[in-house]
């Protein structure tokens, strides 16, 4: 979902309705949320509750059986959103291209489409590996590196693309606590840097209350809650509490 | 399986509209070109040789009996250059390349590498499917033509050194000149280019429908080089009444 930068600063969604069902199981029940432009809003939930199925529907790599995704007002299947509006996703494998080099991963997207000359590209492939700490990784390839450092480089090849939307399915799962700071830092250094919005799915808690303006606390493809860290924290659903609060002490 | 088939042509029909943007990708298809050759060259050598020598020694001896020694060479060299070097050769490129293709596509597609090129705006297909079916068009012909020179050298051989059908060379290619005319090669290599796009086609969509981690990537695997075998030798009898008219 890319084009050439024409607006600056973070695009809006809104969901209405959103439901789709894989082999007749249901995964998102009707979804209702809008997302700021510049916010960012960390989705949470247990494991299987819809979070990627959810990210893959608001980039366009899933269509919804019913609902509406609107990105700054309009369809996200749209022309207008595929040429006007960036969009990036990083992955929660990375997802890097493992025959490509970490260079060629981070500026795929700029000499795909012929929109810089060779010279220009690496200059900002090292820029951006140098913003997520990975400079001079540039010849190395993705078997070589550990999973928290194929998450940056998948960060800086989002970076490339200089997104509005930016989302992130569960950027800090197997990662180890320094890392996962590393990565929470990174999503708001973005956001004030370049005032994207950034949707992020999570069962990280840390994570979450870390660097969200707005959660959203979802199961088996229903929102329970929406609100600021604040809110959620104290709000009395008892899913939501035990969600927020399991803990191995209370095993 | 009419889905299958649905999908395949769709598939198809969509990296024929994306050719003009083979130039733009002319890198990757000379990748994909010299990997199919490097990986194919010497079994190609091996095995239309060794055709060609089993054809004249299951032919020659019966025919020399009968007092038809003069057309030993044209029936190797008929037989192999219009069904055995182009169905022999497609056989060996789906199970070598056609193998690859899918397991390489197919592991882009369980580890969400597809998804990360869609959500940058690049198409698979420009990207993954176009240069290898521009790739392996080019070079199955090519490789089909090398099989049949060198298939037809292995008959002559055998047919000098064995004492039983005993022909000179000169002899056996004197009466393959005979019987076997440019447009009979022709025919072949334009099968073998049929048959590169069926191995294309088939492999890139079992590796875009992967499904299922390593063991799916097995079945995809299987059944591109199963698919394209069956696909291959049918088409062939198509192919073969339409050009005998």
């Amino acid at each position: 979902m890319t084009s050439t930068p024409s607006h600056p600063g973070g695009v809006s969604v809104r969901v209405r309705g959103l439901r789709k069902a894989f082999a007749g199981q249901e995964v998102l029940a009707g979804l209702d949320f809008d997302v700021q432009p510049g916010e960012i809003f960390v989705i949470m939930g247990p494991s299987g509750s819809g979070k990627t199925v959810l990210l893959k529907h608001l980039i366009g790599l899933e269509e919804p059986d019913a609902g509406e995704i609107l990105i700054a007002g309009k369809p996200v299947r749209s022309p207008e959103v595929m040429s006007q509006y960036r969009m990036a996703m990083v992955f929660q494998s990375g997802a890097l291209l493992n025959s490509l080099t970490v260079g060629e991963n981070v500026g795929l997207y700029l000499a795909e489409h012929r929109l810089k000359s060779p010279e220009e590209i690496a200059r900002i492939v090292t820029e951006k590996l140098e913003v997520v700490g990975l400079k001079g990784t540039e010849e190395r390839m993705p078997s070589d590196l550990s999973g928290g450092m194929k998450k940056r480089v998948a960060i800086a090849r989002a970076l490339v693309i200089e997104p509005q939307l930016i989302l992130y399915d569960e950027p800090t799962s197997e990662l180890d606590p320094l890392s996962s700071v590393v990565i929470a830092e990174e999503i708001v250094n973005l956001k004030q840097r370049i005032q994207v919005t950034s949707l992020v799915v999570s069962h990280d808690r840390d994570l979450a209350f870390g660097v969200a303006d707005r959660i959203a606390v979802i199961n088996k493809g229903r929102i329970l809650t929406i609100g600021t860290p604040d809110e959620v924290r104290r709000n009395p659903d008892p899913l939501v509490e035990q969600f927020l609060h399991a803990s191995f002490k209370r095993l | 399986m009419f889905q299958n088939v649905g999908e395949m042509v769709i598939l198809f029909w969509s990296t024929l509209l994306a050719l003009p943007a083979t130039w733009r990708q002319r890198q990757k298809v000379s990748d994909q070109f010299f990997e199919i050759g490097n990986a194919s060259l010497l079994m190609v050598c091996i095995l239309s040789f060794f055709i060609g020598g089993v054809i004249a020694l299951q032919t020659g001896p019966l025919l020399v009996e009968r007092g038809l020694g003069s057309y030993v060479g044209g029936v190797v060299g008929f037989s192999i250059c219009k069904e055995l070097a182009p169905v022999m050769m497609s056989i060996l490129i789906a199970g070598r390349i056609g193998s690859a293709m899918a397991a390489e596509i197919g592991s882009m597609r369980v580890y969400q590498e597809i998804d990360a090129l869609r959500t940058m705006n690049i198409s698979p297909i420009h990207y993954l499917v176009l240069p290898r079916l521009v790739a392996i068009a080019l070079a199955l012909p090519l490789l089909v033509t090398f099989a049949i020179l060198v298939g037809w050298l292995g008959g002559a051989l055998v047919c000098v050194a064995n004492d039983h059908i005993a022909i000179s060379f000169a002899a056996f290619f004197s009466a393959l000149r005979d019987t076997v005319n440019v447009q009979d090669v022709a025919n072949g290599v334009f099968k073998s280019f049929a048959f590169a796009l069926i191995i294309a086609t088939v492999s890139c969509h079992q590796g875009l429908i992967t499904r299922g981690g390593p063991r799916g990537i097995g079945r995809s695997v299987t059944k591109a080089v199963v698919n394209s075998i069956v696909l291959i030798v049918f088409s062939d009898y198509l192919l073969t009444r339409i050009l005998l008219k």
